[in-house]
């Protein structure tokens, strides 16, 4: 499980385990039924407190993205990520945008030229996803 | 709920002129990591010598365990794993003597993990102290420190000089001590980067004074930088509750707050501001903001 810490984000350390989580789980990168690295080896991996790990997987238990079972583990969800509430979805979102649309700002970037690139790596990324699915 | 492992009320410290602790008082809950931060003379040795009975209370109490490390020194400090900034260790011993000598004073002393640190750290028992790099005389210090499984980690300054390396370590060794259920851990650094990774709870001193402490989420969920941006230029920085630090001029102004954030959005936008960026300060941002504050309050004092 691939999940990069940056203590200098300004972003708390258990939220940024909660959104990559939820992004490898929504882009299939983790599969309903695979098992999470136990609180105690992710937080020696990440080199952040286990207490903030076990925050993590907490809500993101109680969100229904992982389930706990008793003396084996804690999993990926077999239900798969419950679709989020719609004014979540659009805060999630907003914040991404905000920060693409200051950088482009920046850049001279004209907003069409952004919708053009977001369709050009949408079509990247399928491209990419029908390739992983098809290995075996 | 179970007592604080920490538990100092109103601890005031004066060497001559020199107030090096200032009506300090805190708590640390058990089984989490506490860092304490501050500038290099800020106090946090001295604060930490107190925990450990080596300096007497004259104001306020200091309660370890629930016990008084100046009254009860064997109580507290055979439960206490402790690294000294200077990591004094006796330069003639070999560090398997080392071992063997600081094994006798802890009943607890657990030879298998000694051992287990021993092969982590890469460490030659045979080596003589006084031949050791600075890395591997932290992580001999770290090792007495560890392997009788104290119940509170005691570490000064424990990055302070150490090569990234040598800190993963560290950091490793504290990570490792929570995780085993009910230890807990308490250190001291200048390393605001590290102790955003590792911390629960954060305390910081700033010239004897406990200038905040508080826990690390809610420090963050609190803190907020906004950019203002003004219709007119404006002469004076912008008013705002809980502001702690603002630089700018002119039209646009930025400004770090501790408070609601629609609180702040409400006010800005009475004064004739619109809120053209929004961010979350890192804690070292935090950190200069709480101290340059301090001064300049005190400056107007």
């Amino acid at each position: 499980m691939q999940i990069r810490i940056s203590p200098q984000d300004g972003v708390p350390i258990y939220l940024q385990i909660i959104n990559q989580v939820n992004y490898l789980v929504a882009s299939r990168r983790l599969l309903p039924g695979e098992q999470l690295p136990p609180v105690r080896k992710l937080a020696e991996t990440l080199v952040v407190n286990p207490n903030t790990v076990a925050r993590a997987y907490r809500e993101l238990e109680t969100a229904g993205v992982l389930t706990t079972r008793r003396g084996a583990g804690v999993f990926v969800s077999e239900a798969g990520r419950p679709p989020l509430p719609q004014r979540e979805r659009k805060r999630i979102l907003s914040e991404r945008i905000d920060i693409l649309l200051s950088e482009a700002r920046q850049m001279g970037v004209e907003l069409e030229e952004i919708v053009e690139l977001l369709r050009q790596r949408e079509k990247a990324i399928d491209k990419s996803n029908m390739g992983r699915r098809s290995e075996p | 709920m179970r007592e604080n492992v920490v538990e100092v009320q109103g601890l005031t410290r004066r060497f001559g002129a020199k107030t090096a602790l200032d009506n300090v008082s805190l708590g640390v809950r058990p089984g989490i990591v506490f860092g304490l931060v501050g500038e290099n003379g800020a106090g946090k040795t001295t604060f930490i010598k107190h925990l450990l009975g080596l300096l007497r209370a004259k104001t306020g109490s200091v309660r370890v365990f629930g016990l008084d490390p100046v009254r009860d020194p064997v109580g507290v400090l055979g439960r206490i794993g402790y690294l000294s900034e200077e990591r004094d260790l006796p330069d003639w011993m070999r560090i398997h003597e080392l071992l063997n000598y600081t094994q006798a004073f802890f009943p607890k002393w657990d030879e298998a993990y000694a051992r287990e640190l021993l092969e982590t750290f890469a460490l030659d028992s045979r080596q003589k102290i006084k031949t050791l790099s600075r890395g591997q005389r932290a992580q001999t210090g770290l090792l007495v420190a560890l392997a009788h499984r104290p119940d509170l980690l005691l570490l000064d300054e424990p990055s302070s000089g150490l090569d990234p390396v040598v800190r993963r370590d560290i950091l490793g060794a504290i990570i490792r001590t929570v995780a085993d259920e009910g230890r807990t851990v308490f250190f001291s650094s200048h390393l605001l980067e590290e102790v955003e990774r590792v911390t629960d709870d954060v305390g910081m001193i700033h010239a004897g004074r406990l200038v905040l402490n508080a826990p690390l989420d809610q420090i963050k969920a609190s803190h907020h930088r906004l950019t203002l941006r003004f219709r007119t230029s404006q002469a004076a920085p912008p008013r705002l509750p809980g502001i702690l630090f603002c630089e700018g001029a002119g039209l646009e102004w930025t400004v770090l707050c501790d408070g609601a954030l629609d609180v702040l959005r409400a006010a800005a936008e009475k004064q004739g501001a619109r809120i053209v960026e929004e961010g979350k300060p890192t804690l070292e941002e935090i950190f200069v903001a709480r101290v340059k504050q301090t001064v300049s309050v005190r400056k107007e004092a």
